[in-house]
């Protein structure tokens, strides 16, 4: 009864490729943004703070019907992207990488952002005196010390694209092999007579995963405390 | 190596406006808190931008507001240790120390890792993290990392500070070891006279954030004005001293200092050794006829040169010992009593002498 068929197989890997862009690809403007709401001291602040954590409020149906009409193939960003770089988000899993994006950001930059603010700046200070300029400063300080926050908020990206249902099913609907990842998976299969064993199957299998990045996150994050000394 | 400030920058309702220039190997910049020390110190390394003025270091201009010249920190050259050691956590002190080697041009003359260990006694940390070292430990890696960027000046905010007694003791050799024999110039922030007495070549006394007085330390220190600012139970002339020998008999040695002999506990020093010996004032009585019967060791005869009343009754004077200034503090009483006024002959009584900057040996 452990025995996975092809189909279940693939909602797994898809689950998975799928969560892993869509933790990558949130990096790098989720340190930006972080960085920005930390730090930064401009007009709109907050309104970038809400955008962001817009996501996490919005019932995630909202958020995905919001994305089919921001970058659905007829849509104006959508069909931009299309032409231009022949991207295309609708119902294609680069689409299930965007809304798992989406709704994963908030907590990316939560987490990137609670360990910035920890930053003794006091320290990328000493570091300017001993004739580190700025970007050098941020890579050799302020970046080592963010990575704690960093590695958390990835873990919780992924874990919650894995989960990712709402916006997905809304956006990118739920084809087999393009953009059925494990939750669509098992809620088809609910709605089968006679799916409940799979269901079960990909059930257990969604919590082996979940539990396994929540003990890899928290190996990972007292390996680098022992770094930091504790600090 | 000159420093040149003249700087006015507002912080709230305090102002600071200072100017001075020095060529001291240490210079002190003395002052209690609140005083602006910190805040001069900050600007001078580039961490505040100040409103007005200039700094210029062995004659580059770092700040000329009038010019529009600000160099950043850290184009500056200037080592900077901070009260609070500020190591970075996530490097061991072998990667503190050499940080600063990444962005600095390394050449001949620039100090080398074994040498700044050696001087600091860092050998057997190199391996650490910072959250494994003592305080003291911390600020000698710190002074280390400073070091090793090679700047041309060091500024050192209150590096003691943050230290008890007995650490203090531990770090104030390395630092007189960092004034004799690595070359670079410091200025050092500090309201310790002990600590100013011992270390620094020239004083430069804040008040309330302007300059209150300047000169060589034992000019100043020697001022009757500056004896408020150093605070009536540390303040007192200053004295180079060379152990000039001991009496092991009597127990006793002799420093030459250019007010005369003076005897004092023996020291464990070997001859030549140069020190500092401080005069407090409180420690100083003034007899206007020769003293018979005293247990007293130090008995200098002068001359007096100044009087003036410090306000409650109490009187400070300065005694001019062979061309040397000996502060003494005094009762309103004594002086009427005994009519102490400038012209006077008398002689200065020394009930005991603070010895600053023991075990810097001459020649070295």
């Amino acid at each position: 009864m452990f025995e996975l068929t092809a189909d279940e197989w693939e909602a797994l890997r898809l689950s998975l490729k799928v969560a892993f862009w869509a933790m990558a690809a949130s990096l790098p403007p989720g340190i930006a943004v972080a960085f920005l709401l930390a730090r930064g001291r401009f007009w709109g602040k907050l309104l970038l703070d809400g955008l962001v954590h817009l996501p996490l409020v919005l019932p995630p149906v909202v958020t995905g019907y919001l994305l089919l009409l921001v970058f659905g193939r007829r849509a104006p960003v959508g069909s931009f992207l299309a032409d231009t770089f022949g991207l295309v988000f609708a119902f294609r899993w680069t689409g299930a990488v965007l809304a798992a994006a989406v709704m994963g950001f908030p907590l990316l930059v939560r987490a990137i952002r609670l360990s910035i603010e920890a930053i003794d700046t006091r320290l990328e200070e000493a570091a300017g005196t001993l004739g580190a300029p700025p970007w050098a400063v941020f890579a050799t300080i302020t970046l080592p010390l963010m990575l704690p926050g960093i590695i958390a908020g990835m873990i919780l990206a992924f874990a919650r694209s894995l989960g990712e249902f709402g916006a997905t099913i809304t956006f990118v609907s739920a084809i087999p092999g393009e953009t059925e990842t494990l939750p669509t998976a098992i809620y088809l299969l609910l709605q089968n007579p006679g799916g409940d064993l799979g269901a079960l199957r990909l059930t257990l299998i969604a919590i082996a995963v979940s539990v396994a990045a929540l003990i890899g996150s928290e190996l990972l994050a007292r390996a680098l405390a022992r770094r930091l000394g504790g600090a | 190596m000159t420093l040149e400030v003249a700087i006015r920058h507002r912080l709230g309702d305090f102002t600071l406006d200072a100017a001075f220039t020095s060529a001291g190997r240490v210079t002190a910049l003395f002052g209690r808190s609140g005083a602006g020390k910190t805040s001069l110190v900050n600007i001078i390394g580039g961490l505040v931008r100040p409103d007005a003025g200039r700094i210029v270091v062995d004659g580059e201009t770092l700040v000329d507001t009038s010019r529009g010249i600000f160099t950043p920190k850290h184009r500056r050259r200037l080592g900077y240790i901070f009260q609070d050691a500020r190591l970075f956590p996530h490097l061991s002190v072998r990667g503190n120390l050499l940080y600063g080697q990444w962005f600095n041009a390394r050449g001949d003359k620039a100090p080398k890792l074994d040498g700044i260990v050696a001087l600091l006694g860092l050998e057997a940390l190199l391996a650490r993290r910072p959250s494994a070292l003592s305080g003291g430990e911390k600020q000698r890696v710190a002074i280390g990392r400073a070091l090793l960027a090679n700047p041309r000046l060091l500024l050192m905010d209150e590096p003691l500070a943050a230290l008890d007694d007995a650490r203090k003791a531990e770090i104030l050799p390395y630092l007189e070891r960092l004034r004799d024999e690595a070359r670079v110039p410091i200025v050092y922030v500090s309201h310790s006279v002990a600590e100013v007495a011992r270390l620094a070549s020239i004083i430069v006394a804040l008040e309330h954030g302007t300059v209150s007085a300047i000169g060589p330390v034992g000019e100043v220190m020697g001022r009757l004005d500056f004896l408020p600012v150093a605070g009536p139970a540390e303040a007192g002339a200053v004295l180079d001293a060379v152990v000039a020998g001991h009496d092991d008999a009597l127990g006793i040695t002799r420093l030459e200092t250019a007010a005369g002999l003076l005897s004092v506990a023996r020291l464990d020093l070997p001859a030549g050794a140069r020190l500092r010996a401080r005069i407090r004032a409180r420690d100083v009585m003034i007899a206007t006829q020769a003293l018979t019967g005293v247990s007293a060791l130090n008995l200098l005869p002068g001359r007096i040169v100044e009087v003036a009343e410090q306000g409650r009754g109490v009187f400070e004077l300065a005694v001019e010992v062979r061309g040397q200034r000996i502060l003494a503090l005094v009762t309103r009483k004594s002086v009427q009593d005994l009519g102490l006024a400038p012209g006077r002959e008398v002689t200065a009584v020394i009930k005991s002498v603070a010895l600053d900057g023991m075990g810097a040996v001459a020649g070295r």
